[in-house]
């Protein structure tokens, strides 16, 4: 058993990212997500790592990039108005294929919004928000152990695929104290990117080994090759020829689109028989989990679906839900950026229902039940 | 025998990206030589040197050259090259960008760059006009000149990239114009020696816009107005104010010893 802690939910992602391997941090003071800047500052030059307090989010990102091409496993965390700056560099991520963690703990927006206050407003800027057709893994923890696991998993994600990872965590799981027990150290799976087995002349920096996701050298150690944003070939040269970008471009959807099956991450409960089925994730997914057992005490056949992956979104999962229950309740923090997710792949079998609160108060247990009771009619 | 092959081609990536993008008489290319000359004379291996560069026409340096290289976003060469060196600083980090790429929307970070300190050599070829997207002007066309975005003549004033690096911090601050290759040379190799934060501004002419628009006639004709308007810094101070109208300072402006960022930085790594 592993050690038992009081933990704040950015400090337990701190803890996730330096089990993960992070060795290096880049970012700049934004409420709600600043502890994590903090806690890095103070930890990672123990852990012999690096960390910089840059001028803004697109030098984070920039530098976080540049530091994960040297070979260090990067990471930023910030809140809206910064993720907005950093999408630029979560375009760069993509096309070049960086492994990078980036933490958006989520409070009111649009603009300056209300910085104290929780939402979960960037889903969709999660999915969308940089220009250009890309894919995107997004992952959302609703509890201070999910932080923890979730950060882990976030870099293992990265440097598998070779991609920018996501984590979006309201601000309520991002502030809550909870005690968690961490794993044992070493008995955590740490996954490390693909590195090259060919001599350096062999050496084809952005040729498909096969699984999608070529192999990637550190700078400084006899591997030179070129890095872009612009379409390229094989040997990372620009190009604009179709029979090369055409390929490129497929690859990077592909690489991750080959294992949805694997990013099925979700918590059921009381499923089996539900008539209702809610599905949350973040902070409301723990009001509806309250929601969920007082409807069951009051004889409403109801359950749950805590999602953690957000995007690519799980499919598979909301449609085996649908399949076996009519109603499907979505609760969210913004004015339905999941549900319509969800109402996009139903397939007429069941009523879809949203539940929106944008006022910067959490959605509450007895918000969900109300509206449980009143669509259980 | 005679050794016929140029050093260049040590360095060049011969494989697929030739010919290169830039316009015939372009300075760029006199640049690229003088800076693979001066890492051929530096000592560094080609795979110790990291060459990073923005988004323009001389930002498409580092593909063509035989290095770990790099060509981020526009204006943020900087970031990316902090990040390099943090992590990992056995390596020699070049950056390479424009007037626009660097002082423009990257002038956020330039300036955070040259105050940190950190151990970059940068390099901003100044042709004062955004060449790539069809000759605007930028932060360092002069005032009055007619350009696409300026069809009135261009109401603002432009940045002294040097006294801009100079006031933010850098240890080392310099200047020279392709036209004088000498000049180059030496402040190039005395930038890559440098620890610390480096800038050398770089005077190279757009034959393409900024003939057009700043009525500087031809090739010849700009390289010609580089050798009368580029004055070293000491004959500059000898000269009135009416003779220093429109006249380019050429040589050092700053040679300081200071710890750089890695330097300070080490004393918190357990």
């Amino acid at each position: 058993m592993g050690e038992r802690l009081l933990l704040q939910g950015n400090e337990a992602c701190v803890k996730g990212a330096l089990t993960a391997g992070c060795r290096f941090y880049a970012g700049y003071p934004i409420t709600p997500a600043s502890e994590i800047m903090e806690v890095m500052a103070r930890d990672l030059p123990k852990a012999g790592g690096a960390f910089i307090q840059m001028e803004d989010e697109i030098a984070s990102l920039g530098a976080v990039l540049g530091a994960s091409l040297a070979g260090a496993k990067a990471m930023t965390a910030t809140s809206g108005p910064g993720f907005s700056l950093m999408q630029e560099h979560i375009g760069y991520a993509c096309m070049a294929e960086i492994p990078c963690v980036i933490v958006d703990v989520m409070r009111g927006g649009p603009s300056t919004g209300l910085p104290t206050q929780g939402a979960q407003g960037d889903v969709m800027q999660a999915r969308w928000g940089t220009h250009g057709d890309h894919p995107i893994i997004v992952l959302a923890p609703s509890s201070v152990k999910d932080f923890f696991e979730l950060a882990v998993q976030a870099f293992n994600l990265a440097e598998r695929y070779r991609t920018p990872v996501i984590i979006l965590v309201d601000e309520a799981v991002a502030h809550v104290r909870e005690s968690v027990v961490l794993p044992d150290k070493g008995s955590t799976l740490i996954e490390d990117r693909p590195m090259p087995t060919v001599p350096p002349e062999w050496y084809i920096p952005y040729a498909d080994p096969g699984t999608g996701v070529p192999p990637m050298p550190k700078f400084g150690d006899g591997y030179r090759y070129n890095v872009t944003g612009l379409c390229h070939d094989v040997r990372g040269y620009p190009t604009t020829r179709k029979d090369e970008v055409d390929p490129l471009i497929k690859r990077l959807f592909s690489k991750i689109s080959k294992d949805v099956d694997h990013l099925q991450w979700c918590d059921t409960f009381l499923t089996d028989d539900a008539q209702v089925t809610v599905i949350a994730y973040g902070s409301v997914a723990r009001a509806a989990l309250q929601s969920v057992k007082r409807a069951r005490d009051k004889g409403l056949k109801v359950g749950l679906v805590t999602l953690k992956v957000l995007w690519p979104f799980m499919r598979q999962t909301v449609a085996r839900v649908m399949e076996g229950c009519p109603k499907i309740l979505v609760p969210e923090m913004n004015m339905g950026q999941i549900s319509r997710e969800v109402k996009r792949i139903n397939r007429g079998n069941c009523e879809v229902f949203a539940l929106n609160k944008v006022d910067g108060t959490l959605i509450t247990p007895r918000e969900i039940l109300q509206k449980l009771e009143e669509i259980s009619v | 025998m005679i050794e016929t092959a140029h050093p260049i081609h040590k360095y060049l990536r011969s494989s697929k990206k030739f010919p290169h993008i830039w316009c015939p008489g372009c300075g760029v290319g006199i640049f690229e030589n003088a800076l693979i000359r001066a890492i051929d004379r530096s000592g560094y291996t080609r795979d110790d040197i990291v060459l990073v560069s923005g988004i323009g026409c001389s930002s498409r340096l580092p593909v063509y050259v035989d290095f770990n290289t790099i060509h981020t976003t526009h204006g943020r060469a900087l970031t990316f090259a902090t990040g390099i060196k943090l992590a990992n600083p056995r390596l020699k980090v070049i950056t390479i960008m424009g007037d626009g790429d660097a002082v423009s929307i990257g002038g956020n970070h330039f300036i955070h760059a040259a105050r940190r300190n950190v151990e970059i050599t940068s390099f901003i070829v100044n042709n004062q006009i955004y060449g790539m997207t069809g000759g605007q002007c930028s932060p360092t066309t002069p005032h009055g000149v007619v350009t696409p975005s300026s069809p009135y003549g261009n109401p603002e004033n432009s940045f002294d990239i040097c006294l801009l690096a100079e006031a933010a911090g850098a240890s080392f601050v310099a200047r020279s114009s392709v036209y004088h290759t000498p000049l180059l040379d030496k402040l190039i190799d005395r930038a890559l020696h440098k620890s610390g934060f480096s800038v050398v501004e770089v005077i190279s002419p757009c034959v393409t816009y900024g003939s057009r628009w700043m009525g500087l006639g031809s090739p010849v004709e700009m390289m010609m107005w580089q050798k009368e308007n580029c004055i070293h810094l000491d004959r500059i101070k000898g000269l009135d104010e009416q003779e220093r109208r429109g006249k380019i300072a050429i040589g050092i402006f700053t040679d300081k010893n200071k710890p750089s960022y890695s330097e300070e930085y080490a004393k918190f790594i357990g």
